[in-house]
């Protein structure tokens, strides 16, 4: 592995000599779901490769089915055509190892302390020992900056303190990948920034691979170094673009907006001629 | 529109607001307690009840308060209350063990298979409306005149109501709770143990306390249609023995003792487990 250049433009993926095998691939994967009376395609032959260090974001209007992707990458729900390999291995159940944060509030474990529920699934999963667990529950807590509450239990916490207890969790556990169904979609426009610029922090700190779902342009923007840009009904791939050179500091610059314009281009734009 | 100013503003550094929260003085937070409201009422009951014992002025039909709690306090010291109350508990407590224990393999089947399920609901809708007296006649031909026939009827009333609020319980445990589960690798029986039965705490605890009420309904019940059992007799056996006596004062006490540990069940093992759980979990409000 070379040196990265001191400029350390954020995002790039970890620079590795001509063949990058990806970490996730996920390839011509059509996904069906089944309503009582109807078969409806969600997703329809979606290619895409994830890198080891990647931020991937999908981004797309509500319906696109980005969400549903994430689910067949997490194991709650299968293909109906097209593969999904994490290492070389075919993606079948969910696991600890493509943990999941999701979007509402409730995913914390009302009757475990915030301590509790971070060292849970480290236990489980018999990755780590009980006391192992407990430690890195800690470090992983501070990290998120809620030490003072690892007592508590979650119902006393904030949107923003849940969704951070939640981020701790899953990063303690050291997944392969980390995968990210709008997390912050339910919390107040400040928080949400807050927790943005957050988010980028622990990437620098820990380097996880990210796989994150959202419909703000602004945030795939700023959370991602790879942009899967999808369009609705049923999910197809519009886009596959570079955003490696952005994030939380170029926000307002030239570059960004225009990254924003082509992406809200591609989305609404042509719909309207 | 006019022109106006901007303004900014300092706010005042934390310490100088002084303390931003305040403890209340004791009266407002005695007022807060939901056991001092509830200890109110019992009071107010008892007076009620002497009051009118009193105005009435008959101790065949009904005995003041005063006289009920002499004549528990006699029972009480002579020891016959206390044998009657052991005996009672003792049958309930196997009766609500075993209603408890059937309860769990049935609900556990019926999350894991769909055939399980449709048994649950179609064996709940059958029996949680018979009243659990009514198989009494047929426990007695079966059991003989004793324990295990009491033991059977409050299995009986136990089961249906804990079974069909657990499984309640289980099936409204949110979706996302659920795909954490899933996500942090849990399958199988720690997967109902890790998640399932936590999350649906507050219906099992519901089912748990509704077992009871209708165990102890069912045993007094069962108790004064058969009376004695071998082992001497229960409570419903002290009540039916002096009504027979018409030692109404010691009816009373027989029925303030049924209603006492009642209360105590109620207020202290469940209200206990209620604070230590549901109340430190943000599950009731």
């Amino acid at each position: 592995m070379s040196a990265l250049p001191s400029s350390a433009r954020r995002g790039e993926p970890m620079p590795s000599a001509g063949t990058a095998s990806p970490l996730l691939a996920v390839r011509d994967v059509t996904i069906q779901y089944r309503t009582p009376d109807r078969l409806v395609t969600a997703v329809y032959d979606v290619s895409f490769d994830v890198l080891k260090g990647d931020r991937f974001v999908l981004l797309g209007p509500s319906g696109c089915g980005k969400s549903t992707l994430l689910g067949a990458v997490a194991g709650f729900l299968h293909p109906a055509a097209g593969t999904i390999t994490l290492d070389g291995r075919e993606v079948r159940d969910p696991g600890p190892d493509r943990m999941v944060v999701f979007q509402e509030f409730d995913q914390l474990l009302p009757w475990k302390t915030v301590r509790a529920n971070v060292a849970y699934p480290m236990i489980t999963s018999g990755r780590f020992d009980r006391r192992t667990a407990l430690e890195r529950a800690d470090a992983f807590i501070a990290k998120v900056g809620l030490s003072a509450f690892a007592d508590s239990h979650p119902h006393t916490l904030s949107g923003g303190m849940k969704q951070r207890v939640a981020i701790a969790r899953a990063l303690a556990l050291e997944p392969a990948m980390l995968l990210m169904d709008e997390p912050f979609a339910a919390l107040d426009a400040l928080t949400r920034r807050k927790m943005q610029g957050e988010l980028n922090e622990l990437w620098e700190d820990t380097r996880f691979t990210l796989l994150f779902v959202t419909h703000s342009i602004e945030e795939a923007i700023v959370i991602g170094n790879r942009i899967l840009v999808m369009t609705p009904h049923p999910g197809q791939v519009r886009a596959e673009l570079d955003a490696s050179g952005l994030g939380e500091a170029d926000r307002g610059t030239p570059a960004f907006a225009q990254l924003e314009r082509r992406i809200h281009g591609m989305l609404f734009g042509e719909a309207h001629g | 529109m006019a022109w106006r100013p901007e303004r900014e503003y300092r706010p005042a550094p934390p310490g100088a607001i002084g303390d931003v929260s305040q403890s209340l003085p004791w009266l407002h937070r005695l007022a807060a307690r939901e056991d001092f409201w509830r200890l109110a009422v019992l009071v107010a009951l008892a007076l009620v009840w002497e009051g009118y014992g009193r105005w009435l002025d008959d101790d065949l039909l009904f005995p003041t308060f005063s006289q009920t709690v002499a004549a528990l306090w006699t029972a009480t010291v002579s020891g016959v209350l206390p044998l009657r109350t052991l005996a009672s508990l003792e049958t309930l407590a196997m009766g609500y063990a075993g209603g408890v224990a059937l309860a769990a393999i049935l609900t556990t089947f019926a999350t894991s298979t769909r055939i399980g399920a449709a048994l649950l609901t179609t064996l709940t809708a059958m029996f949680n409306p018979l009243p659990a007296i009514a198989l009494l006649p047929l426990a007695l031909l079966w059991f003989g005149l004793g324990t295990p026939s009491l033991v059977f009827v409050i299995t009986h009333s136990v089961l249906w109501a804990v079974a069909l609020n657990a499984h309640a319980g289980f099936r409204s445990v949110g979706p996302t709770l659920r795909k954490a589960g899933h996500t942090f690798g849990l399958t199988g029986w720690r997967y109902v143990a890790g998640i399932l039965v936590p999350a649906a705490f507050p219906s099992i605890l519901s089912g748990l306390k509704m077992g009871w009420a209708f165990a102890w309904r069912t045993l007094i019940a069962a108790e004064l249609v058969f009376g004695a059992s071998s082992s001497g007799g229960g409570l419903g056996w002290f009540i039916f023995e002096h009504r027979n006596q018409l030692l109404i004062a010691e009816v009373f006490a027989g029925l303030l003792t049924v209603i006492a540990i009642g209360l105590v069940v109620e207020s202290l093992v469940f209200g206990t487990i209620e604070r230590r759980t549901l109340d430190r979990w943000g599950m009731r409000r």
